[in-house]
Parts: C-alpha cells; structure tokens; sequence
C-alpha cells in the first residue's frame, strides 16, 4: 500500500513538472522577451496561453504536499526541516508569481504591468529552481529524519545542477507548447521565435545532463547508479528517444505531436528518477516502508484519490479539451462594459 | 509524555513568538478571501440563472462583473493557500511528523474539491463567449458543491485539532490504530462546518450587496443597483437568524467538549454554577475581571438553559494547560465582537425582511443602506474574530490535550523566521494593495461606462433598455410589485 502511494506521489510530481512546468517555461520566455515593445507579441501569446489553466496546473504542487504529509508524516517533517530556507524562497516566489500574473491581465497602465510582470516572470525563474534544488538535496543523501536547516543541504553542486535542469526543462516545455499555441491563434511568426527557442533549451538540457553525469557520480552516488542501469536506465532511454522525437518534430515542424512527446519526455525523467530512489524515500536512510503513515489512513487515501480522479479527471480532460480547442476566451471589456479611464496605458 | 511535555511548557523556543505570528498574519490574510472562494460562484450563479431565464441584460451585466472580480480574486486566493500548506511544513514539521497521518486526510479531500473548484472555475471564467449560454451556466453548477466540499476538508483537519480522535497514544504519545474515519468525524465537526459555511455565505452576500449600498446612497438608484444589492442581501438576510442559531449551537458544543475553552471565551475563572455574563472586560492573571457589563447567571443560562449550569473555570486545570489571561481575554472579545455584530444584523435583516412583507420593496431610509454598506465590513470582522476565537481559544494546544503549540514549532532559528515574516508581510501588502487597486479600478471604468451609456441613453424611454420594472422611484402599489416579488424569488427559490 505505501508503495503504490509513493507512486501516485512520483506520479503527481510527473504531473506538476509537466502541467506546472509549462507555465514556469511560459514565465521564462517572458522575462527573456525583451522590452515593452519588442516582447508585446510573445507576452501576449503568453497571457493567453497560460491564463485559463495556470491555477489548475498549480493546484498539483497543493496536492504532492498533502500526500507527503498524510502517507509519509516522517519524509514530509524531515524535508521541511531541512529544506527550510529554499522551500521558504520557493513559497514567495509562488505567490509573486501567481499574482504578478493574475494582476498584470486587469491592468491598463503600462508601468504597472511592467511590476506585475517582472515580478511573474521572475519568480517563474527562481521557483523551480529552489524546489529543483531541493530535489537535488534530497536526492544526494543530504536529507535525514533529524537533519537542520543548513545551506549544505541545498547549496551544492548536485543541487544547483538539479535546480538549473529544472528550469531549462521548464523553458523547454513552455516553449514547445508555445509553438502549437502561437499556431492556435494564428500567430505565425511566433512559431518559429518559440520553435527556435525550444531547440536552444532542449540542447541546454543535454548539456546540463551531460555536466551532471560527473558532478553527480560521487555525491548522489545511489540515485546515480539507479539512473545508469536497471529500470532506471530503461526510462532515461525512453526519455531521450522522446526529446529526441520532439526535436525532430518540431525541425520537421509538425506540432501536433511534439507536445505530447516533450511532456512525455519530462514525465519518464521524473519516473526515472522514482525508480532510481527505490526503495527509498530519502537515499539511503529512509525507505518507503519506514516513512509509511498508519495503514488505515494510507487505506482511505487511496480510496479518496480514486473518487477524485472519477470526479476531477473528467473535469480536467474536459478544460483541456475546450482550451486547445479554444472555446475558451478572456471576457473583454465589451462583455463587462468597462470604459477606458484617464491614464491607461500609460 | 507528561513530564517531557510540561518542560516544553515551561522553555519556551524563541521561534515559537515569530512561528505564531508568521501563520497568525498568513492565515488571516488568506480568510478574508475565503468568504468569496466559497460563496461568490453561488451568488453569481443565482444572477446568472436569473440573467438566462427572465433574458434580463442588466442580471447579466452583474454576473459577469462579478465574475471579472472573482477571476482574480480566486487566483490571489489560490497563491495564499498555497503558502499555507508549505507553512504547515516550514513552521509545524512536528505536527505533521506525527499526525499527518491521523488527521491529513481532510486536506486530502479538500486538495482534490480545490482541484475540481479550479477547473470548473476556469472554465466559467473563460467560457462566457465561446459556450452555449446554458452549457456555461450548467458547467459551473457544481462549482458551489466543489467549495463546500472543500470547506469539508479544512474543518476536518482544523475540528480534529479541537477535539482530536480516531487513534491511540502509545507510550511515547505517538498516534497508533488510527481509524480515519473517527479521525474526520470529530465532535467539533458538525457544528463548526454548518456554521463557517454559512458565516462564508453571509460575508459575501452582504460585501457585495454593500457596494451596491454604496453607490444606492451616492445617489445611483437604477435597476442595475437595485438588483445587484437585492439578490446578494437577500441571501445573506435570510441565512442571518439561521446563522445565530447555528453560532449558539457551535458555542454550545465548545462548552461540552472544550470546557477550558469554552472557560476563556466567557472568562470563567472557578467552576461553578450561577455564573454571570460578562459583555468584553478584561481577566487578570489572579483570577478578577475588570471593565466590562456583568449581566448575573446568564452565561450559566446561556451554556445550558438553567441558571444552575455548572460551568468549568479557567483554574481547574493546571496555568501550563490553559489560555493565558492575556489570551483568555483576547478569545473572549473575540468571541463577543462576532456575537454583538451578528446580533446586530439579525436586526437588519428583521428590518429588510419587515419591509419586503409590507411593501414588496427596500426599506427606504438612508440608515438602511448606510447599516447594510457597512455590513460586509462587519462581516469580515466577525470572520476575523471567529478564527481568533477558535484559534486562540485552544492555547496553548495545537492538537487539544495531545500536542502544545510549542512542541510542534519548527527548529529554524527565530531571526530566520523573523526575517521571513518581515518578507511576507511586505509581499501580502503589494499583493493585498494591488488586488484591492484592481478591484475598485474595475469598478471605476464599469460605473463611467455604465453613467456614459445612461447620458447616450438619457432621451429614450428606461423601457427600452430595461424589460422590467420601472428604472426611478417605484410606486408602492402595482408597479413596485413587480420587481420586488421577483428579486425574492431569485434571492430565496432558485
């Protein structure tokens, strides 16, 4: 029971590093877009992308946290121990960001969007990075039941590494999904600027992974070897073959399944990942087993989630559906009958 | 357990004070907001039945302001929750580390209602142009039970740190045996839930019926002010006197299962039968109460309908087991602060409520809508004040009788946390500040657009842009019927 729970974890992480991560990519691409004018045209493609379904794909992280502390209250206690400072950072830049974001649509005057949105397109940058980093802490062995906060914990080599894999993957998967987005609304040029961009992140992950394999070698040494054989190594292949597929797509510019195949790509890395850290929690002094909370209680999650996929999946497919579909549209001022005020866009 | 429990007691952590105030300032951040997260989808639902039903434009302008606000107040409101469940973890890991697993269920329940609330409001918010317009309506009926679902969860978890079951202390006070669904089902529950969803309902019924206040005193008496006031306050009028009841129900039920509790929101010092009520006054570490209006034997009356109620004073249990009186006196202004407030309204609603059945229309004094503008404001102070009462009156427990709040806190140093409530607090006053900014510029260019349109429109007889009802003064006979009977269905049936 507590290692199918531990899955369904592994799982949702898979699905915020992919829901969540498009949205931190689609923010990266914002803070690289350039001044007022230049980066009008992406910022709009961004805006409009991301506005229907950034709170449902944050939503996710809520739900890898309650999971943690309901099946594994000792894992959960140990990492925010720990972890404290970057996990700290991580939560305002969470809400920086969301609220940058959701106050820069209603604003009219230009230097006010111009606040909302650093402030949105910063926080895109630093938030998977802590928790990237925090990743990468608890993946070296540096997280123990009893472990204080320390910055040797987080400020480390396979840490920052994880970190910066976090945010070119992120950059990666917004920009991959910007492509079909920019086709979406008839944005032709924006095609080939994100296209372009998502090639340079995705060589940027090779690049990172290929550094990471000796920085890592000795100091995560367990998840190290879990990643370069087995089941492990299985899953990092199959990753590789659909970064591969999505750089051949997009090259060949059929969008339609590169998004798939890049969100593929990101979800067996985090698989792998889980594989590699059997049958730990926290390499190598925690397993599954020993962080398990009361059997009943992991019994009734269960149960609880099977419910909630039965009502949210449906809901969730659905609201995809009409958002690529694009049934789905900002009301204008027209609709609400608002009138411009002295000032705007100023 | 006791012992080591008792040191802790006495050494304070110096993180415990910043600890405390860091969640103290976030929670009561993010509850303000929580009121429109539950409630507003309804309210903006019932105007959106009525828009589609009776094809009345000026229903559907309201719905979808509201929506236009509710779209980034829900997105703030996600961003604050979200700093909550990390806080849990950054300034409770005791807590969690040993009874996430009894009582963290409800968060789980709450997480997937939050999830399904997320996805059927994003696709209200954005379906407005595209959907059919009762596809869209139908679409976003569940979102109503989605948040009284997650309501659910969160007065699960918080019901279980008042009156904690559904396990077993072992030796060591770890949890063993745990039964979920004791552990959800507390004592507390009922009456706690019955009574914050319907305190949510309320508060955002009359914030929103109170701008409408607003703007009916600043002169703007039209349709579009008369029905975006009256279908708000009518909800939160009638649900008012069922409000009182189910607050003395929940007042009750803390005499019952937390005695000392119970003991701070009245400071009660001894045990004892004819106990006097005191309205606010202030409680003494040795016991006297200063200030404040002693009424004799009532809170005796009050706990159990008889002047001979025993009720348990603060001083039967031992000073490490109970509120401070400094603490004690806070819990008890809290608690009356929300009782006169609520009281106060019932008399606003009985006003509304008398004058609907005598003349099918608003009461027409200045001072009605004068109170009723103030009302959302008192509400949101009676949210407040209920959390406090609730939150504080449990000191210095965070899992009553099993766990102290100290016990719990985090090992982070405390400049660190000082440092970071510093963070916060200046984050949450942009954020808070910017969110406000935005509200009432939205509602700038609505009120210019709307008294542009009514100059363009000023030659043309108010028929022609307002189906029914007349747009000035109604008469009090046949023509004031119309409307008025309607809105009361609209509030009351649907």
């Amino acid at each position: 029971m507590a290692d199918f729970i531990a899955w369904v974890m592994v799982l949702a992480i898979a699905a915020y590093a992919c829901a969540g991560g498009t949205d931190y990519g689609a923010g990266f691409w914002d803070l690289l877009a350039g001044g007022a004018e230049r980066g009008k045209r992406p910022r709009w493609l961004i805006d409009h992308a991301m506005a229907p379904v950034w709170e449902v794909n944050n939503v996710w992280l809520i739900f890898i946290l309650v999971i943690m502390w309901t099946g594994f209250p000792t894992m959960f206690q140990a990492v925010f121990s720990a972890m404290w400072l970057p996990l700290a950072l991580a939560a305002v830049g969470l809400v920086l960001r969301g609220a940058g974001f959701a106050l820069r649509k209603p604003t009219r005057r230009l230097a006010q969007q111009r606040v909302f949105g650093a402030a949105f397109a910063i926080a895109s940058l630093l938030t998977p990075f802590f928790l990237g980093a925090v990743l990468g802490g608890i993946a070296s062995g540096r997280v123990k039941v009893g472990t204080t906060a320390s910055a040797d914990a987080w400020a480390n080599g396979t840490s920052v590494l994880v970190g910066l894999l976090a945010i070119a993957a992120t950059a990666f998967l917004g920009a991959v999904f910007l492509c079909s987005d920019a086709l979406r609304f008839g944005a032709d040029d924006l095609v080939a600027y994100f296209r372009l961009r998502a090639l340079i992140a995705f060589a940027a992950v090779v690049v990172l992974a290929l550094i990471g394999l000796p920085v890592t070698h000795d100091d995560a040494r367990y998840v190290w070897d879990g990643l370069t054989g087995g089941l492990g190594l299985l899953l990092i292949i199959l990753a590789a073959v659909c970064g591969l597929a999505t750089v051949l797509l997009l090259w060949r510019r059929s969008y339609g399944w590169s998004r798939h195949t890049s969100v593929a790509s990101v979800a067996l890395v985090v698989g792998a990942w889980g594989c590699a850290q059997r049958p730990y929690l926290l390499p190598t002094s925690l397993t599954v087993a020993e962080a398990a909370g009361a059997g009943h209680t992991l019994r009734w999650l269960v149960i609880v989630t099977a419910i909630a996929i039965l009502l949210v999946g449906p809901a969730l497919v659905l609201l995809y559906r009409l958002d690529t579909m694009g049934e789905l549209e900002e009301l204008t001022d027209a609709d609400t009958r608002a009138a411009g005020t002295p000032g705007d866009h100023l | 357990m006791l012992s080591t429990a008792a040191q802790l007691a006495n050494s304070t952590p110096p993180q415990l004070l910043p600890a405390r105030q860091l969640m103290a300032f976030t929670l009561a951040s993010h509850i303000l907001l929580v009121p429109f997260g539950v409630a507003l989808p309804f309210i903006t639902l019932l105007m959106h039945h009525r828009a589609l039903r009776r094809n009345d434009p000026v229903a559907l302008t309201l719905a979808r302001r509201w929506s236009a606000v509710m779209a980034v107040q829900f997105a703030v409101g996600v961003v604050t929750g979200t700093v909550l469940s990390f806080e849990f973890g950054l300034l409770w890991p005791g807590m969690m580390g040993r009874w996430g697993d009894v009582f963290g269920l409800g968060f789980g329940i709450e997480a997937w209602a939050f999830f399904l609330e997320a996805v059927l409001i994003a696709i209200y918010l954005y379906g407005w142009r595209r959907l059919k317009p009762w596809t869209h309506f139908w679409l976003a009926v569940p979102l109503p039970l989605a948040a009284l679902m997650g309501a659910f969860g969160i007065i699960a978890a918080n019901s279980w740190m008042n009156t904690p079951q559904g396990f077993r202390p072992d030796a060591q006070g770890n949890p063993v045996d745990v039964d979920v669904r004791q552990a959800i089902f507390t004592p507390m529950f009922g009456p706690e839930y019955w009574h914050f969803v319907v305190a949510m309902l309320l508060t955002a019924g009359y914030v929103v019926a109170g701008v409408y206040a607003v703007g009916w005193l600043r002169g703007r008496r039209d349709r579009y002010h008369r029905l975006g006031f009256t279908v708000p306050f009518t909800v939160a009028a009638i649900l008012t006197p069922v409000q009182f009841m189910l607050g003395d129900s929940a007042a009750r039920a803390v005499f019952h299962k937390q005695p000392i509790k119970f003991a701070a929101m009245e400071i009660v010092w001894k045990t004892d039968t004819h106990v006097p009520e005191y309205m606010f006054g202030r409680l003494h570490p040795d016991g006297t109460i200063s200030g404040g209006v002693k009424i004799p034997q009532l809170d005796s009356i009050l706990a159990g309908l008889s002047p001979d109620t025993k009720v348990t004073g603060l001083s039967s249990v031992a000073a490490s087991d109970r509120p401070t009186a400094t603490q004690a006196t806070i819990a008890h202004w809290a608690f009356d602060i929300m009782v006169t407030i609520g009281s106060v309204l019932i008399l606003l609603a009985l006003w509304y409520g008398w004058c609907w059945l005598r003349r099918r229309d608003l009461p027409r004094s200045r001072w009605f809508f004068r109170c009723a503008a103030i009302a959302g404001v008192a509400c949101l102070v009676t949210v407040e004040c209920g959390w406090i009462t609730t939150e504080v009156g449990r000191q210095p427990w965070i899992v009553y009788h099993h766990m102290r709040v100290s016990e719990a806190v985090t090992g982070t140093r405390a400049a660190s946390l000082w440092a970071m409530l510093g963070i916060v607090m200046a984050v949450y006053v942009a954020v808070f500040g910017s969110f406000l900014a935005v509200v009432l510029k939205m509602r700038t260019r609505w009120r210019i657009a709307d008294e542009g349109s009514a100059a363009a429109r000023a030659d043309l007889p108010p028929e022609t842009d307002t189906p029914y009802g007349p747009r000035s003064e109604p008469e009090p006979s046949t023509t004031g019927a119309e409307p008025g009977g309607s809105d009361r269905t609209a509030g009351g049936a649907s």
